[in-house]
């Protein structure tokens, strides 16, 4: 855990630099007649940003820090499992989004969710999959009329919007 | 008199056809989510948020303030059922609750829980009522000074009161503040935070993308890690006979049921604070005041009916502060703010003034939401208990088709989807540094307000910061703003003086 918080402080604190940085395209002083410049705002917050990480930083080398005092690690053989099994499909699917649309994409994530993961049957699977972006088609592209992306399928759809829209 | 006539309206707008389903479906979609362990109110909101663009703002409050309440009492459930529980705000439900279930008695449990958020819901929005007029109209005479200072308390008591990690609770602040800022400079009109000359950042950065990607992507993520293996749930007997035994013994817990409604509103006003201290605070309360404290912990009502009338009153407490002054007084209001701005008003006490028809509307509906929520709760006691058996499994695939969704309808920009997973992603290990995270999502809803109220009161004064401090009102913010700062400091002084002193006794 205290590895992993001195990562995190670390990295948080260049973030911060960063942001000062990127602030300081813009005045960060007094512009006669205007007021603090548009820079100021953003830049003064990430000094505070930057002076608090460090503060962070030193409580956990001290040992003052609720995590650098866990003897647990960060991520056990469990959690870093669960996570990347998660949170990297995830981000394939949004990758696909791009490709396939979202009513591709969203069917994939979800039957590999249901029947990888969660070890459920396949008509469960199956019904629970296709019926979600059947249901939010029609609620967002109908009822909404917020075209949701759909990649090189948009053409499959011209015929429903004919219906629909 | 003006007060009963303006409810009156208000009541024939909440039971307008439209409004009526909405808050009956949001009462049963919130009892549902309050019930699923891993999802309490704030999830709910955020998630279910860009959802309400399909109708008119008063209908959207309604529809999202009845999810907030029916949340607050489904928390009970899972609580009482399965001894987690369902959101943080119903932790202190569990220490009573679970002995009852564990002994049999999860029927009064259940039952209790649910009288005493009608008790706390009721009387809180009573106070609500009666205390929101007049403070708008209070804060109409604010200037952009008193502005900034009050959100400078608001932020304040985060520091003082909430007891988490004091740097990392102003390091998120400061970032939901400087996310905030993004986009374009609104005075000078100039880009600025531009990272990378990426264009989608031109347009800033929606709130609702960070608090999806926090409550919605990086709670879930949280979730699957923390409930390891499904838990085991108690049997509930429900009967005609057992119902009117258990309402008279409920019946003798009114007096912890008012106590707690008090509290639990007052607390739940303050920005940090809210539901879940507030109905801790209230179970200590009981207990202390108890004739017989001892059976706290073991199974008794009272236990049950102090933190679930307390939490009821703190959610609607937090929308003290949001109304009338436009400062959230929870994360779940924050985006129901946030949520206004987008429906196109401008929060604030003005709203008491333009927007009558939208402000009495929503307090009626919440007096009409409590009761259905207190109805479909009792009545429905089997239907919430078959559904906890839903697997989790199916639940989270369609909570992150969601969150894509919902990051993606209020600016179609699969930027912003991007944005949002990689918020989530990020707030997960933040989470699990102990970083608090509802300072950021308070914080990006009010920088767009903060920012601005500064630069015009600094302009206004030229540059004069200690008039900040001269002015009446600002002055009172202030000064109770670094009370709060200084709050930690001064318990640590003491603590550490206590110890000294014990230490040569």
């Amino acid at each position: 855990m205290k590895k992993a918080e001195i990562v995190m402080t670390l990295m948080m604190a260049a973030f911060s630099a960063y942001l000062m940085w990127k602030s300081a395209e813009l005045s960060v002083g007094w512009v006669e007649d205007e007021g603090p410049g548009g820079g100021a705002w953003p830049f003064w917050l990430s000094a505070i940003m930057f002076g608090t990480s460090v503060w962070s930083l030193i409580r956990c080398v001290r040992g003052a820090s609720l995590p650098s005092q866990s003897d647990e690690p960060f991520m056990d053989d469990f959690a870093l499992r669960s996570f990347l099994q998660v949170a990297v499909p995830l981000g394939i699917a949004l990758a696909l989004i791009h490709v396939v649309g979202i009513y591709f994409s969203i069917p994939l994530f979800m039957i590999y969710y249901m029947r990888f993961l969660g070890k459920h049957k396949w008509p469960l699977t199956l019904a629970v999959s296709i019926s979600t972006p059947v249901v939010t088609f029609f609620f967002f592209d109908i009822a909404l009329r917020i075209v949701l992306p759909k990649g090189y399928t948009e053409p499959m759809f011209y015929p429903l919007y004919d219906i629909f829209l | 008199m003006e007060l009963l006539g303006n409810l009156a309206d208000g009541f024939f707008i909440a039971f307008e056809p439209l409004n009526l389903g909405l808050m009956i479906v949001g009462v049963i979609v919130g009892l549902f989510i309050g019930a699923m362990p891993g999802l309490g109110s704030v999830n709910g909101v955020a998630i279910l948020l860009p959802m309400t663009f399909l109708v008119p703002p008063t209908s959207a409050i309604i529809f999202l303030a009845a999810i907030y309440y029916g949340a607050m009492y489904g928390g009970a459930i899972s609580s009482i059922m399965l001894g987690i529980p369902g959101a943080s705000t119903a932790v202190a439900t569990t220490f009573d609750g679970r002995p009852l279930a564990l002994k049999g008695e999860a029927d009064k449990a259940l039952i209790g829980a649910a009288m005493a958020s009608f008790v706390g819901g009721t009387i809180s929005i009573i106070l609500f009522t009666l205390f929101a007029p007049p403070l708008a109209k209070w804060a109409l005479a604010f200037g952009d000074h008193e502005l900034f200072a009050l959100m400078m308390m608001a932020f304040a008591t985060f520091v003082g009161l909430s007891g988490d990690d004091i740097p990392k609770t102003l390091f998120s602040i400061c970032i939901g503040l400087v996310l905030s800022s993004v986009g374009l400079d609104i005075m000078s009109g100039e880009p600025r935070l531009v990272f990378f000359d990426i264009i989608g950042f031109m347009h800033g950065i929606n709130f609702l993308v960070l608090a999806i990607g926090v409550y919605g992507i990086g709670e879930m993520l949280w979730t699957i890690e923390t409930t390891r293996g499904e838990p085991a749930m108690s049997k509930a007997k429900v009967s005609v006979e057992r119902v009117v035994s258990n309402l008279k013994e409920i019946s003798n817990t009114w007096v912890t049921a008012l106590m707690a409604s008090f509290v639990g509103f007052f607390v739940g006003i303050l920005p940090a604070a809210g539901a879940t201290p507030g109905s801790l605070m209230s179970y200590g309360f009981a207990k202390t005041y108890s004739k017989t404290p001892e059976e706290f912990g073991k199974g008794k009502i009272d236990g049950v009916v102090a933190p679930e009338a307390a939490n009821n009153a703190a959610s609607t407490g937090a929308m003290l502060p949001m109304l009338t002054l436009g400062i959230p007084g929870s994360p779940t209001t924050a985006i129901l703010l946030g949520g206004m701005v987008i429906w196109g008003l401008v929060p604030g006490p003005m709203l008491f003034i333009e927007q009558e028809e939208f402000v009495w509307g929503l307090i009626a509906s919440l007096y009409a939401a409590n009761l259905f929520a207190a109805v479909i709760n009792i009545g429905f006691i089997p239907m919430f208990l078959w559904m906890l058996k839903m697997p989790f499994s199916i639940l989270a695939p369609i909570i992150f088709v969601l969150c894509i969704i919902g990051g993606f309808a209020p600016t179609q920009s699969m930027h912003d989807v991007w944005l949002m997973y990689g918020f989530g992603v990020v707030a997960f290990l933040m989470r699990k540094l102990d970083y608090p995270l509802a300072p950021a999502v308070l914080a990006i809803v009010l920088g767009p307000l903060a920012e601005p109220s500064l630069r015009q009161s600094l302009l206004i004064s030229n540059g004069d910061i200690t008039s900040f401090f001269t002015r009446p009102i600002s002055g009172t913010f202030m000064a109770f703003a670094i009370f709060l700062l200084a709050l930690p400091i001064i318990k640590a002084v003491r603590a550490r003086s206590a110890n000294k002193g014990s230490a040569s006794a």
